[in-house]
């Protein structure tokens, strides 16, 4: 996938045949590794400087994994990560940690990603210390003041602790925080799956502007597929550690060639019950295997209402282009 | 967006937890005033701490005046608890007694836990290897019972107050190493640890910064629990003619003097007695209420009311 | 027609180490023989309370039910004694839980506690039960009954818990289903699967059917008639399609407009609700929502409305006319 689009200076971010396997291991005194579970398996994509990829699946996909692979928070067993022209798979943590402040990450739960003891001036402030982006302490504030404008939080709270905020604004927090090194790339881990329905509208927003503002680029995992649709330009979609389909928003939603794609998109309800009446609601038998076992040949093939020849049983396909689109699915059946 | 109002305490989302790490200082000493016998545990810890730094304003005469014509006699206006077998009056030794009891017991246990916070913190950080020399060390360590572990201190370092307390805490560091790397194992795991990482936080900014005040939490109760066992071991040590050396008194010490004089002045062996009692069980009842005041916020951990 | 549930004033409250919380401020409305009734609302609206409370599963102390009626089969349900109230559940009143994870003992096989309610209110025998059980999983979709029936709660997945949660629902025929944020926990397409076997559940066998979600869209897909619910009260109801088509409460109208829909164009941006879900210990005088709300007047801030008429069966509590 890679060879044929290789204007690397477009992307920002390029990974290739990217894997985390976790080892199984068995014994007390000689542990002997058994098996392992493939979180993600081989995974190829790229993201444009300015773009919003959405990363969409249900659990036990390996979106999340994914995303912290990415930033290395999880090392890869397998595959390289390019951050621009930057290699981080061969780096040592060492070396990785000054490029840290380039690419943030936006944590999903905002009850446990703030940490307690502090208040949220110094959760905000101290990766501007970490990376000494600050000449002493009071410009620190400063910037940490601004930033909580920015985010749409009182900045005469910085001395605030985190319980003392609701869920949505500790999550501003969150957002603060990721945007105080001025990042260019920025993970967003389900941001607002923990929220109220609401609240959620506000920090997708807070989320957009901030991306037109600052010329962000974000990789949005979350298993919300209207929440994706919204705010990405791309949508990956992953099963059992695959991408079974990459295309844009309204490709996707128009011509989603995967069968799990279709699936998914039938299982989104629409809160209109005038539509609702007219859809088709083709359900998708089963459950997600075990990842600790998963299916031969094509992962998909037990649950797949397509899957009728041989080859899906045998082979697992791979990411092909779609003619003429910038439409990839990994189907044996699509196109 | 319009947040520009103060935030709203007490929403239903902070209904839902209520962490050790989020209940403050004010709160918890409030809750312990609450309940009767940590109230009255705190109060004597407070008298004993008190007479430990008056003594000398507080005593009569000075502990190692002897006056050997008033010698082993009962309470009486000049001596209200008495003289001992020198003449040495009772309530002056008992005073300044408390002194040696109190130092021991807040160095001794600030030590151990202090030294044992940050072995605890490492091995459960780094995991791995340094995590099981660590871990063995402690069993090492542990292999021996407290008095007998003093005793075997005072053999090799010799006898005197500093080297009490060197020995309890390197009886004690063992017990909060355990404690904090258990904290310390679960701690690491949550997201805000995490989140320190992807900032481009180093190693030791996560652990001193971001895992060791959240993993503390379950040491005050055992802090207090503590100081009450230094006092025990204190006393036992100079029972066992050990630790503090004469003329310098020690509960412990005159206790043991006085339990040869039991018929004739029980008074002597009486109070120190009651003192050590006093203040060991001050100390738990404290650390009971502490746990106590933490307790119904962990158990309340979770609950939803929507 | 005579409805099968009537909920009269139902009032709730916690006494919390801050002060005293009503989670559930008056609410009323019925619940007719097979029909769906979505009640929707957001985290600390009282939706959950509200229906743990019809059943007295509210824990007292702290809470309690401190007004109201309840009448389900013409006996008000509020003025049982325990032991009548726990002959209703799980016979007459069945109720699903949100967290299939935690909802079933793990020491017990799935066989035992599906049968369990046949035991307790038709003195079935345990044989008799366990042959229940295995028909029971047959009609929630889970294959392999006879050695299902033996196996443990940790054997199973989320969605597979939840089917048993279903089938225990199930086993004494109840008249009504309690379905309390019944798929939140788990992925999309089990959510789908799962509701739509409930929803073919009580068609087949006439079971009316709360749902208590805060998913605009699940609510849309199965819900014939709509509950809105807001800071312990009801603030919207009527038929979905009404509701939908023509949401007459500010709050209502401020949640549609700012979920994403998947059939939307995705230019649209979405339209938050300013401000966040209220502080139950400090609930804005006069109307609840009137802090956040865009249509508020000088009226809101110290006069609380009553749920109104708007339409055919669909009430409003606001005093503005939103259609201008």
């Amino acid at each position: 996938m890679m060879s044929e689009n290789n204007e690397s200076k477009d992307y920002l971010v390029r990974v290739n045949g990217m894997s985390v396997y976790f080892p199984i291991s068995m014994g007390i005194i000689r542990k002997r590794v058994i098996g392992n579970i493939k979180a993600v398996d081989g995974v190829s994509f790229a993201i444009r400087q300015g773009e919003t990829l959405g990363l969409v699946g249900e659990s036990g996909c390996g979106k999340t994994t994914t995303g912290r692979a990415i930033l290395q928070l999880q090392r890869p067993t397998g595959g390289e990560v390019f951050f621009g022209e930057t290699n981080l798979t061969r780096l040592e943590e060492k070396d990785i940690r000054p490029l840290r402040r380039e690419m943030q990450m936006i944590f999903q739960d905002p009850f446990s990603s703030l940490n307690p003891r502090m208040s949220v001036g110094e959760i905000i402030g101290d990766p501007i210390k970490m990376h000494n982006l600050a000449a002493n302490n009071r410009e620190c504030r400063d910037q940490v003041q601004e930033l909580m404008r920015i985010v749409g939080l009182n900045p005469g709270a910085i001395d605030w602790f985190p319980h003392e905020f609701s869920g949505g604004q500790r999550q501003r927090v969150g957002v603060a925080r990721a945007l105080s090194v001025k990042p260019k790339f920025i993970v967003c881990d389900e941001p607002v799956s923990a929220l109220d329905v609401s609240i959620q509208a506000q920090i997708i927003n807070l989320l957009e502007d901030l991306q037109a503002e600052f010329n962000l680029t974000y990789l949005f995992i979350a298993h919300d597929l209207a929440v994706v649709r919204h705010i990405s330009d791309r949508i990956a979609v992953m099963y059992l550690g695959d991408i079974v389909e990459i295309a844009t928003r309204s490709e996707l939603y128009r011509n989603p060639a995967h069968p799990y794609t279709r699936a998914l998109l039938a299982a989104v309800p629409i809160p209109d019950p005038v539509v609702e009446a007219q859809r088709v609601h083709t359900l998708l038998q089963g459950e997600v295997p075990s990842p600790l076992r998963p299916p031969g040949g094509c992962k998909f093939h037990p649950r797949c209402p397509m899957a009728d020849s041989p080859v899906c049983a045998n082979e697992p396909p791979a990411l092909t282009r779609l003619k003429g689109t910038e439409h990839w699915v990994s189907c044996h059946k699509a196109g | 967006m319009s947040e520009s109002e103060k935030p709203a305490l007490a929403t239903t989302e902070s209904l839902e937890t209520r962490r050790i790490s989020q209940v403050g200082m004010k709160a918890l000493v409030r809750t312990l005033l609450k309940h009767k016998l940590s109230r009255l545990g705190l109060t004597c810890i407070c008298l004993l701490i008190l007479m430990a730094i008056f003594a000398p304003v507080l005593a009569p005469y000075h502990p190692n005046d002897q006056d050997l014509y008033n010698v082993l006699k009962g309470p009486s206006k000049e001596h209200w608890l008495g003289t001992d077998n020198v003449g040495r009056d009772l309530l002056s030794r008992i005073l300044y007694g408390a002194r040696v009891s109190m130092t021991v017991a807040t160095f001794a246990t600030l030590g151990a836990i202090m030294i044992g916070a940050f072995f605890g913190l490492l091995a459960g950080f780094k995991g791995g290897v340094i995590d099981s020399i660590i871990m063995r060390t402690t069993d090492t360590f542990m292999v021996f019972p407290g008095l007998i572990f003093i005793l075997m201190m005072a053999a090799a370092l010799g006898p005197g107050m500093k080297n009490v307390v060197i020995a309890i805490i390197l009886f004690g560091w063992t017990g909060a190493a355990r404690i904090i790397r258990g904290q310390v194992l679960a701690v690491r795991e949550e997201p805000y640890v995490e989140a320190a990482k992807a900032s481009g936080a180093s190693e030791w900014r996560i652990m001193f910064k971001y895992v060791l005040p959240n993993s503390i939490a379950p040491m005050i109760v055992v802090t207090a629990l503590a100081m009450g066992a230094a006092v025990g071991m204190e006393a036992g040590a100079a029972f066992l003619g050990i630790g503090v050396q004469p003329p310098t008194p020690s509960w412990g010490r005159e206790l043991r003097t006085g339990y040869s004089y039991l018929e004739r002045v029980p008074l002597f062996s009486i109070a120190p007695g009651a003192l050590i009692t006093l203040a060991i069980l001050s100390f738990t009842l404290v650390g009971d209420g502490l746990r106590d005041a933490l307790d119904p916020r962990i158990r309340g951990e979770g609950k939803k009311i929507k | 027609m005579t409805p099968l549930l009537e909920v009269k004033n139902l009032k709730t409250q916690f006494l919390t180490d801050d002060g005293l919380v009503t989670a559930v401020d008056g609410i009323s409305y019925n619940l007719f023989e097979g029909e769906t009734l979505g009640l929707v609302g957001e985290s600390g609206c009282g939706k959950s309370v509200s229906a743990l409370s019809l059943i007295n599963l509210i824990p007292n102390p702290p809470g309690k039910v401190v007004g109201g009626e309840v009448f389900f089969e013409g006996r008000d349900l509020l003025k049982l004694t325990d032991n009548e109230v726990r002959a209703v559940r799980g016979d007459k009143i069945a109720m699903i839980f949100q967290e299939p994870m935690t909802s079933l003992n793990p020491v017990l096989t799935i066989g035992y506690q599906i049968g369990e309610p046949l035991e307790v209110h038709r003195g079935a025998t345990r044989e008799e039960a366990l042959r229940e059980s295995v028909n029971l999983l047959a009609k929630v979709q889970i294959s392999e009954g006879q050695t299902r029936v033996k196996s443990y709660p940790h054997l199973f997945s989320g969605g597979m818990r939840q089917r048993v949660m279903i089938a225990m629902g199930l086993a004494c025929n109840p008249r009504m289903i309690i379905a309390d944020e019944p798929t939140t926990a788990l992925d999309v397409t089990i959510q789908a699967q799962l509701l739509e076997l409930m929803k073919g559940l009580t068609r087949e066998f006439g079971t009316s059917l709360i749902i208590i979600t805060h998913n605009l869209g699940v609510v849309a897909r199965y819900a014939d008639r709509v509950n809105v619910m807001y800071a312990g009260r009801i603030v919207e109801k009527g038929p979905a399609r009404d509701i939908y088509a023509d949401p007459r409460h500010p709050y209502t109208i401020g949640l549609m407009a700012s979920v994403p829909r998947l059939d939307q164009d995705t230019k649209v941006k979405l339209i938050p609700i300013d401000g966040q879900p209220p502080d139950l210990l400090h609930i804005p005088s006069g109307c609840s929502f009137h802090p956040r709300c865009k249509y508020a007047v000088e009226r809101c801030r110290f006069d609380r409305p009553e749920l109104t008429v708007v339409s055919e069966n669909h009430e409003a509590a606001c005093w503005v006319d939103v259609r201008k």
